[in-house]
């Protein structure tokens, strides 16, 4: 399919007069596909959504389907899904506008994979600082309960679920997986170390599937249309690759910086960062030209200007030496912008939201950002930069040195700066200048 | 037991240890913080980072790609451990670097140096200088963190450990952390001060100067301590200690790990308790009465309340110990009965069995009696719930336990074979019918109660050997000033039976002799007294204590065969 034909799936509804409601939702088909997969096992469910090759929207891309199949066979005792809607990786929005402009397409993606996992009560742990969003799904989740969609023998199934609205506690480390487990326990969002995985101790130490809001917008198209129309979209498994899962269906992708048209848009998998600026974002800003693209959230790292015609598929990303596709947040920063001062806006971020359970993250991410600042200052020695090299080798858990993937997430931005506009850095060290310029959009 | 390798080393480890333990085997280190034995697993400092591997059906080892934290990890049959390649040392020496970022590096005026983790593995695995050119974080130190305890904020290395075993152990909760990233800190709820019984052990916790004791602060360099190691006779559970001297004083007692005793902590109570044994008022010379006294020529005179009247310094004790051996074997021999020696739960086996040895030796008609077992409260049980309540059986991690001596069943053992059964004081004290009376005390407070005051009134003999002078030192025809636990080498035997050897630490002050070299001479054994040989002697003597034979406890201590036989049908 190409991009011309495709009509958005998730976006479709949005824009209608009250989207929000279970009417209009029932209007335009809502809750067939559950009637559907209620009649079937849950297996069989499991089944379909393993064969439509989707892939969690919540960043690491693992195959949703195999993910629930990681839950024991025999389980006494509940089952928790837990659905994060944290969504605090900067540049990222696509969860706000699902969940405001169409709650019942991601509640039924809920239901319906409760259901499939087993579980009989489902956590929506939501981002504290997005009230409409806590209004609107405070409402659709009363509609639903007023209407048998939730609660008991839902829709004459026999099957039984409830579903926990809980607002975050305001940190970005919230939305990894096991700091939002933590933190729903009423504990500090510390994550914790693995194993045990989710699915066999995960909330209250039970058995617990973590999955992402977008994730759970495709679950009903899947459960309607079938596997095969979802793969008719994205880029598919490399044949030479037995690994690979292959990037199917549409993704949202949050656009965002300097470009003329800033929003989100709903393409199939695989488009590339630069037909997504001048097509879908209408360009970059004031006649310039894209200095430097971050694919999927700041922790994803930098694409160069060279690099933009990488797709942003699940593997596109990590060719260019990015950290992989992440939440598909697209920022753009011209080429009149210093690449000191977004390194040092990312540094900054990391640093104020690192849980500061493990040193190599709390201390490094913190020194890292103290680097910049004093090279800001125009006090920076040339070694500085090796230094902040040394510190995003040593940092995450991909060397295995921390508990999770935030610190990977530190590590990117300032590795994929150095390594594509070290001459950059060079330069800004030597000319001794200070940056006056504000940083860039406050780090929340 | 499982086979592993760590650097090159086989060696069998357990079943569930994890690579730190695993190399302790094989004798490598592997530098950790944030774990400890007794604490859940956080594996968040990152000191502990090895490379592992497992060895293939082949042979040939397949080494993992990333770093692992070895506290976390856990071995199996054909594991690989290399804790000493240059991808872990760049780690160690990266994660030491991180750590002193912030540090104050105030070594020479922190309580810890010395035995400072930080100051070891930087000098073991970290890098001589830092990189750190911006200023450092600076906190304020926390004083109000407990009544025991102060916190110096930026020495912290964040392990947690602390607040882990207000969660796990004590259960009260006290210590949080607080603020994010690089800003976190150790705190307390305003007005909710760490207090918990307990809450001593965070200060051995810390691996760092940053939980120090308000008690030991700046009183000694940790270099200049020399250790005992001795048992706590704070109650009967008996935490294996070791007692920190310097020049004949002690400064702090510390918990030794032991999991046949308490494991790895100890109360505080028992911790903060051992002021006593440096009181001014302590018994320090023997005294005899004047009418015993007089008749011995005099060479000095003294006015000290503490020196009997007209005696030689030097003949004090042969003087007052073949006086007393004269008047006891005169008393009992003229009404074997009629005498009375009362046993002390806070006397060692070794000198348990000297003295009822003795006693018996002259007439078996003489009477062995045990003093009062103090007591208070009810066994008190950690961690405690939300509510302050007691854990379930079974969850039980700490236990300060009610009865307030460490050895009550070790003298027990002692009187029932020498005397047939155990008879307490408190039923004898009505009728006592005695005309002399043999006293030991070496209780840390007052321990002479009215009824045991008046039962044994005003006797025609009256002997007491204490460390506190009391109404019955008072009164006493001689008094023989004796050592508190900390002078004392010995054996106590814990209220799960268990057998332990304490050694001395100090002298006894003045001229106060260890109670063992008392009996000794009293009994008019030759020789020094020496524990080990007496425990032989015991082992063969008392069935009860037949695991006393070999001599030698070790430093976990041994359990009496009954509770031996309980505990294994206990476990089955
Ligand atoms: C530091 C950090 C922050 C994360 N934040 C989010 C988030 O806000 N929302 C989200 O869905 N996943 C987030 N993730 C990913 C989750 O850990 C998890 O992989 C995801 O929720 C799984 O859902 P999915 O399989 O549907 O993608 C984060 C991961 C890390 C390491
Ligand atoms: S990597 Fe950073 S954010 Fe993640 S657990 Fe460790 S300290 Fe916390
Ligand atoms: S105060 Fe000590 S024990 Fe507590 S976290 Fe800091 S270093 Fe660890
Ligand atoms: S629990 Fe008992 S033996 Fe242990 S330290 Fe406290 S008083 Fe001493
Ligand atoms: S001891 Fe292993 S991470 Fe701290």
């Amino acid at each position: 399919m190409s991009d011309s034909e495709f009509k958005p799936v998730l976006l479709g509804r949005v824009g209608r007069p009250d989207s929000q409601t279970l009417a209009s939702y029932r209007a335009d088909g809502g809750y067939e596909a559950l009637a559907k997969a209620l009649k079937m096992a849950n297996t069989e469910v499991i089944d379909v959504v393993k064969a439509s090759g989707l892939r969690g929207r919540g960043g690491a891309g693992f195959p949703t389907g195999l993910k629930w199949t990681f839950l024991p066979k025999d389980v006494n005792g509940p089952i928790y899904l837990c659905i994060n809607g944290d969504e605090s990786e900067p540049g990222t929005f696509n969860n706000r506008v699902l969940i405001e402009e169409d709650p019942h397409q991601v509640l039924e993606g809920i239901v319906i994979s409760s259901f499939a996992t087993r579980s009989t009560t489902a956590y929506f742990y939501l981002r504290y600082e997005y009230g409409r969003c806590y209004r609107v799904l405070k409402q659709a989740i009363d509609e639903m309960y007023a209407n048998n969609l939730l609660g008991k023998n839902i829709l004459g199934s026999g099957y039984d679920l409830d579903i926990y609205l809980h607002r975050g506690a305001c940190a970005y480390i919230c939305g990894e997986e096991t700091g939002l487990i933590e933190s729903l326990e009423g504990k500090r969002a510390w994550p914790r170390i693995k194993p045990p995985f989710p699915a066999i101790e995960g909330a209250f130490r039970r058995p617990t599937v973590v999955n992402n809001v977008e994730t759970m917008a495709c679950i009903p198209h899947i459960m309607k249309r079938g596997p095969e129309w979802f793969q008719t979209m994205g880029i598919p498994k490399d044949a030479n690759n037995p690994r690979d899962a292959g990037s199917y269906g549409p993704k949202l992708y949050c656009i965002s910086g300097h470009v003329n048209k800033p929003g989100l848009v709903e393409l199939p998998m695989g488009i590339t960062a630069r037909e997504l600026i001048d097509k879908h974002a209408g360009g970059v800003w004031k006649g310039r030209s894209a200095k430097a693209v971050i694919p999927g959230g700041i922790s994803m790292g930098f694409m160069s200007s060279a690099e933009l015609d990488t797709p942003l598929d699940f593997n596109g990303p990590g060719r260019v030496g990015c950290l992989g596709l992440g939440t598909a947040a697209v920022v753009v920063i011209d080429d009149h912008t210093s690449m000191v001062d977004v390194l040092y806006n990312a540094c900054r971020f990391f640093a104020h939201e690192s849980c500061g359970q493990c040193t190599p993250c709390r201390e490094g991410t913190a020194w890292s950002t103290k680097i910049l600042e004093r090279i800001r200052e125009g006090r920076g020695k040339l070694s500085d930069i090796d230094t902040l090299l040394e510190i995003s080798s040593s940092i995450g858990t991909i060397p295995g040195t921390t508990i999770c993937g935030l610190a990977d997430g530190a590590a990117w931005p300032i590795k994929t700066a150095i390594n594509k506009f070290r001459g950059e850095f060079e330069e800004y060290i030597k000319s001794g200048r200070r940056s006056e310029s504000p940083v860039l959009a406050g780090a929340h | 037991m499982v086979k592993v390798k760590v650097n090159d080393i086989e060696v069998d480890a357990g079943p569930k240890d994890n690579c730190i333990l695993a190399a302790r085997k094989a004798g490598v280190e592997i530098p950790h913080y944030c774990w400890h034995e007794s604490l859940s697993v956080v594996a968040s400092c990152r000191m502990c980072l090895v490379e592992v591997g497992e060895t293939k059906p082949d042979g040939t080892v397949a080494m993992g790609p990333k770093l692992v934290p070895g506290c976390q990890t856990p071995i199996k049959e054909g594991t690989v451990i290399r804790t000493d390649s240059p991808k872990v040392k760049a780690a160690q020496q990266m994660t030491l670097e991180l750590l002193l970022l912030n540090h104050p590096l105030d070594c020479s005026i922190c309580d810890q140096a010395g035995e400072c983790y930080l100051q070891d593995y930087t000098y073991k695995y970290g890098k001589a200088h830092s990189r750190l050119d911006e200023p450092k974080l600076q906190r304020m130190d926390k004083y109000h963190i407990g009544d025991q305890i102060a916190l110096f904020t930026d020495r912290c290395v964040m392990c947690t450990r602390c607040v882990r075993f207000t969660r796990e152990i004590s259960g009260t909760a006290e210590l949080q952390v607080v603020a994010r990233g690089s800003h976190e800190e150790i705190d307390v709820f305003p007005e909710e001060p760490c207090n918990n019984k307990l809450a001593g052990n965070v200060v051995d916790l810390c691996p760092v100067g940053a939980l120090c004791s308000k008690d030991f602060l700046y009183k000694k360099r940790v270099w200049w301590l020399k250790q005992a190691e001795s048992v706590c006779t704070g109650c009967s559970t008996g935490c294996s200690i070791s007692i920190d001297q310097n020049e004949n004083k002690v400064y702090r007692l510390r918990p030794r790990p032991n999991p046949e005793a308490q494991g790895h902590f100890m109360c505080d109570e028992g911790r903060f308790g051992f002021k006593y044994i440096h009181d001014e008022r302590r018994l320090s010379f023997p005294k005899l009465s004047a009418a015993l006294a007089s008749g011995i020529e005099s060479q000095r005179k003294t006015t000290s309340a503490n020196f009997a009247p007209d005696l030689n310094f030097a003949d004090l004790w042969p003087t007052a110990l073949t006086k007393a051996r004269q008047k006891i074997q005169d008393a009992i021999k003229a009404d074997p009965s009629g005498f009375i020696a009362v046993f002390s739960p806070f006397m060692t086996v070794e000198e348990a069995y000297l003295l009822a040895k003795f006693i018996k030796g002259i007439h078996e008609k003489a009477r062995l009696v045990l003093g009062p077992i103090p007591s208070l409260g009810a066994d008190d049980k950690y961690p405690k719930g939300p509510k302050g309540e007691s854990p379930a059986d079974g969850k039980v991690k700490f236990t300060i336990r009610a009865e307030k001596c460490p050895n009550r069943l070790g003298v027990e053992a002692v009187l029932k074979h020498f005397e047939g059964s155990v008879v307490r004081i408190e039923s004898i004290a009505q009728r006592p019918n005695a005309h002399a009376w043999y006293i030991v005390g070496g209780y840390a407070s007052g321990w002479v109660t009215e009824a045991i005051d008046k039962a044994v009134g005003t006797p025609s003999l009256l002997i007491v050997q204490d460390i506190f002078p009391s109404p019955l030192s008072e009164r006493a025809d001689i008094v023989l000033a004796a050592g508190s636990f900390a002078e004392r080498d010995g054996t106590y035997v814990n209220h799960a039976g268990l057998a332990q050897s304490a050694n001395a630490a100090i002298r006894a002050p003045g001229e106060a002799r260890a109670d063992g070299r008392i009996l000794m001479e009293l009994a008019g054994r030759t020789g020094l007294f020496n524990a080990m040989a007496l425990r032989k002697e015991i082992g063969s003597a008392v069935p009860e204590l037949s695991v006393l034979a070999s001599g030698d406890l070790g430093d976990q201590g041994v359990r009496l065969v009954r509770f031996a036989k309980q505990a294994a049908a206990a476990a089955t």
